[in-house]
């Protein structure tokens, strides 16, 4: 279908509309729930699948190369900071990973104006924020001197 | 107009809007927000930041790394190795200035919560291979998109934006931007001191090899639309190197990403025989290109050469030899994480295929080509390099501004400056940031003016597509053949057809010439006069209309520089049949293009290459 949206578990909330990059989950207006208008410009990201609350949306490989009867199935655990994927094969054959996504807590990067305002002089400089203490080698590089006019080396 | 005076217009001030919040646009709100701290900083996206661009499923690597800490790479040695990779024609100034900044990126990254591999040897990241290092990076998106809503005043997710606005008193001065509210049809009017375009590259320029429903399963996103470039060529922005579109070799059909099993896990690709092929090509891809065939390592586009000169000898399929790779469960892990972190379709497949790849094979595949700048390849606007390393014709005021005052790029968006990747391209939205922060403090004099009637010209023509929809869908009964309106998807599909035949796309083995392009032109032509004729019968299908004026723009771009570029320069990417070999003597230059929006003219030029590192 791509993906597609079981139709008893989908409640029609709209997560999948709200996070699809392609902008191809929609609400049906008939039935209030979610469908995907445009097969064919999607990317198999899995985001929507990621996203919705009631597991409704699956994925059926492209239909110009993937035969049918497999399964990737995932289950995203934000809090937890893992995802876990389940492959089924045509054969029947099965595969089971979890990874870890994420190592700190959702919602604790510090806004860049948490920092010490830099002073207004460093504008004119080549260090970025939280240079050079960032780059862990006490100094930015340069380049040897060339020649600025002809950009030759001396 | 009268017709859509109900319209909303919404009017938002900016000091800096950035377009497109992907990589480098989550990179530029950061570090503006760092120095601007009481500027309006505003971001606008197409999509949902928390899951656009390029990695919005996200990634299993960060390809660009020095390592200096543990002085593993210099960025010299990063310098070289791009140059090499793209046949001795790169912004050394650009690259370098990326590489001395990218660890510094790559650290934050980590401190924010993205997991990054360690190797349990030294404790060190654990290396890909010597660019790369290996991530758990499944959430690398909505990482990066947290630390950039919290540095915006305001996000705008899916806005569709379509057009610059210039500045009525200066010409060459950009004061913002138009485009429209997916969910609401509202018409929205961006004016900014500083515009940063950081709305990544274009896949679909070329018919993809899928044929249905997996047209959209392009390695690239099928949202990457090419408005980089499609906003800033009607601008009269300089471009260069569009000719230098990439053909990536990838698992067939689910477009696997090659790296981590060639580099680490020391896969192998043979010929349907089993033979390792690469070497046999060696002395042919000389008599091409001559000292460049010998660059260590082999640049992309000839490894590319090597595996479509064996498919043409027939002995392809060509497969990855995954097999031995997978030895302990481990290796397998690596090997299917792979995948599920940031090319899921692989995965699938893999399933729907039979195919575990600790017993069997799998095939490999040139794509399609594909316009980028972040990449193996690097088209995109020429900007000014950093002050204190770029020779002095390649700077000209603020770093990465554009030839259009005000007007900043990144990412994708730059040309000249190949192998940034996610975080280059997150280190170039960053030094566009902090310039952008700087031209905006040090203005004097008015605030840029943007003109009632630019506005109004621009709104009528951004909508007329629903209106091309609503008047030409009466004279039919249903369906989608309409005789005075095309669809965007019709559109899309002309341009990709005509695109693959005549400029060098999959079916003519990546080969074109002179009256090839030409020819190009003239149904180009034909298609850009069309594009007044779309008809888009709701909000999404307006998306794809202006997606499609995006494309077909840099599809222009693209004809004109192969064009011009006399010579072969990177076999495996393209092929010039009536300029075969590489030559260096005339053309070890970049190309440029500045196109006139009033006449359509373009004009092409060469510019020169500064090599800045020795060696
Ligand atoms: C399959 C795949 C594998 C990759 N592997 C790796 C890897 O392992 N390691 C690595 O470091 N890099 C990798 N990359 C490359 C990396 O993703 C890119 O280099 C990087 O994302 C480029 O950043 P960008 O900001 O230029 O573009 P993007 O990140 O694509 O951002 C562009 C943004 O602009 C928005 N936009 C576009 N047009 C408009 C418009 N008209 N109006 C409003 N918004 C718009 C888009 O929605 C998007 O959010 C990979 C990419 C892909 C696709
Ligand atoms: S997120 Fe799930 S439940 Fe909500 S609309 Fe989409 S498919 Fe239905
Ligand atoms: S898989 Fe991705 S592209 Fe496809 S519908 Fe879901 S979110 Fe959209």
């Amino acid at each position: 279908m791509p993906t597609y949206t079981d139709m008893t578990r989908c409640d029609g909330c709209g997560e999948c509309v709200d996070i699809c990059p392609s902008d191809i989950m929609h609400i049906d207006p008939v039935y209030r729930r979610s469908y995907n208008i445009e097969p064919n410009f999607c990317w198999e990201c899995y985001s929507c699948v990621k996203a919705c609350p009631q597991h409704a949306i699956d994925v059926r490989g492209y239909a110009d190369f993937a035969p049918l009867g497999h399964k990737v199935r995932v289950l995203r655990e934000e809090e937890k900071g893992i995802i876990s994927w389940k492959i089924r094969f045509r054969d029947g054959r099965e595969k089971a990973f979890t990874f870890p996504i994420r190592t700190t807590p959702w919602g604790s990067i510090r806004p860049p104006s948490d920092y010490e305002a830099p002073a207004a002089n460093s504008l004119g400089s080549q260090l970025l924020a939280h240079e050079p203490d960032a780059l862990k080698v006490g100094a930015l590089p340069s380049l040897p001197s060339f020649h600025k006019q002809t950009g030759a080396m001396p | 107009m009268s017709l859509f005076s109900s319209r909303k217009t919404r009017f938002v001030e900016a000091d800096i809007l950035v377009i497109g919040g992907g990589f480098s646009g989550c990179g530029a709100t950061y570090e503006s927000r760092y120095w601007g701290r009481d500027l309006k900083i505003v971001i606008v996206e197409k999509a949902n930041i928390e899951r656009s661009g390029a990695v919005a499923q996200g990634l299993s690597a960060i390809n660009c790394y020095m390592g200096m800490q543990w002085n593993e790479n210099q960025p010299a040695d990063f310098v070289r190795y791009a140059r090499g990779d793209l046949m001795g024609l790169v912004r050394e100034d650009l690259v370098f200035d990326i590489a001395r900044h990218v660890d510094a990126t790559v650290h934050k990254f980590e401190e924010w919560g993205l997991p990054i591999l360690k190797d349990p040897k030294n404790g060190h990241y654990m290396r890909e291979g010597k660019w790369q290092v290996m991530i758990h990076g499944e959430s690398y998106k909505p990482i990066i998109a947290e630390a950039a809503r919290k540095a915006a005043s305001t996000v705008y997710n899916r806005i569709m934006v379509t057009h610059l606005l210039m500045d009525t008193a200066r010409p060459n001065r950009v004061a913002g931007a138009v485009g429209f509210d997916m969910r609401n049809g509202t018409f929205y009017v961006f004016r900014a001191k500083a515009v940063i375009v950081s709305s990544g590259g274009a896949s679909h320029i070329y018919r993809p090899r899928a044929a249905g429903e997996g047209m959209g399963r392009t390695w690239y996103a099928p949202w990457s639309s090419g408005s980089a470039y499609g906003l800033l060529i009607p601008t009269g922005a300089r471009m260069t190197q569009m000719e230098n579109k990439v053909v990536l070799a990838r698992f067939k059909d689910g477009y696997g990403p090659v790296g981590a099993w060639f580099l680490l896990l020391k896969s192998y690709a043979t010929n349907a025989y089993g033979e390792k092929y690469e070497a046999a090509w060696l002395e042919q891809t000389r008599s091409i290109v001559g000292k460049y065939a010998d660059a260590e390592p082999v640049p992309t586009c000839l490894r590319n050469h090597a595996m479509l000169e064996e498919i043409k000898a027939g002995r392809g399929p060509i497969y990855m030899q995954t097999q031995a790779s997978l030895d302990t469960s481990e290796k397998e892990q690596t090997g299917w994480e792979d995948f599920l972190d940031m090319t899921v379709s692989q995965a699938v497949v893999w399933a729907s295929q039979n195919i575990d790849p600790r017993n069997t094979p799998s095939e490999l595949i040139t794509s399609e080509p594909y316009v980028m700048g972040s990449h193996a390849t690097c088209s995109g606007a020429w900007v000014s390099g950093p002050e204190d390393v770029a020779p002095a014709d390649y700077q000209w005021g603020y770093n990465r501004m554009t030839t259009v005052e005000g007007l900043f790029g990144a990412g994708d968006t730059v040309g000249g400056s190949a192998h940034k990747f996610s975080s280059g391209s997150f280190t170039e939205g960053k030094l566009a940031g902090k310039s952008a922060v700087r031209y905006v403090m040090e203005q004097q004099g008015d605030a840029p003016q943007v003109d009632e009637t630019q506005i109004r010209v621009l709104e009528e023509e951004i909508f007329r597509p629903l209106e091309n929809y609503r008047v030409g869908r009466n004279e039919i009964v249903a369906g989608t053949v309409a005789p005075s309106y095309i669809s965007p998807l019709q559109g899309l599909q002309r341009l990709g057809k005509l695109m693959d035949e005549y400029a060098g796309g999959v079916s003519t083995f990546y080969v074109t010439s002179e009256p090839m392009l030409n020819r190009g032109l003239e149904l180009l032509a034909m298609l850009k006069e069309d594009l007044g004729h779309i008809g888009a019968e709701n909000l999404h299908q307006l998306q794809r209309a202006w997606e499609l004026h995006h494309r077909v723009l840099t599809a222009e771009a693209v004809i004109r520089h192969t064009l011009f570029r006399q010579e072969t320069r990177w076999p495996g990417y393209y092929y010039r049949a009536d300029h075969p070999q590489l030559d260096d003597a005339a053309w070890h230059v970049f190309t440029s293009s500045q196109y006139d929006a009033k006449t359509g003219a373009w004009q092409m030029s060469k510019l020169p290459v500064h090599h800045i590192v020795p060696g």
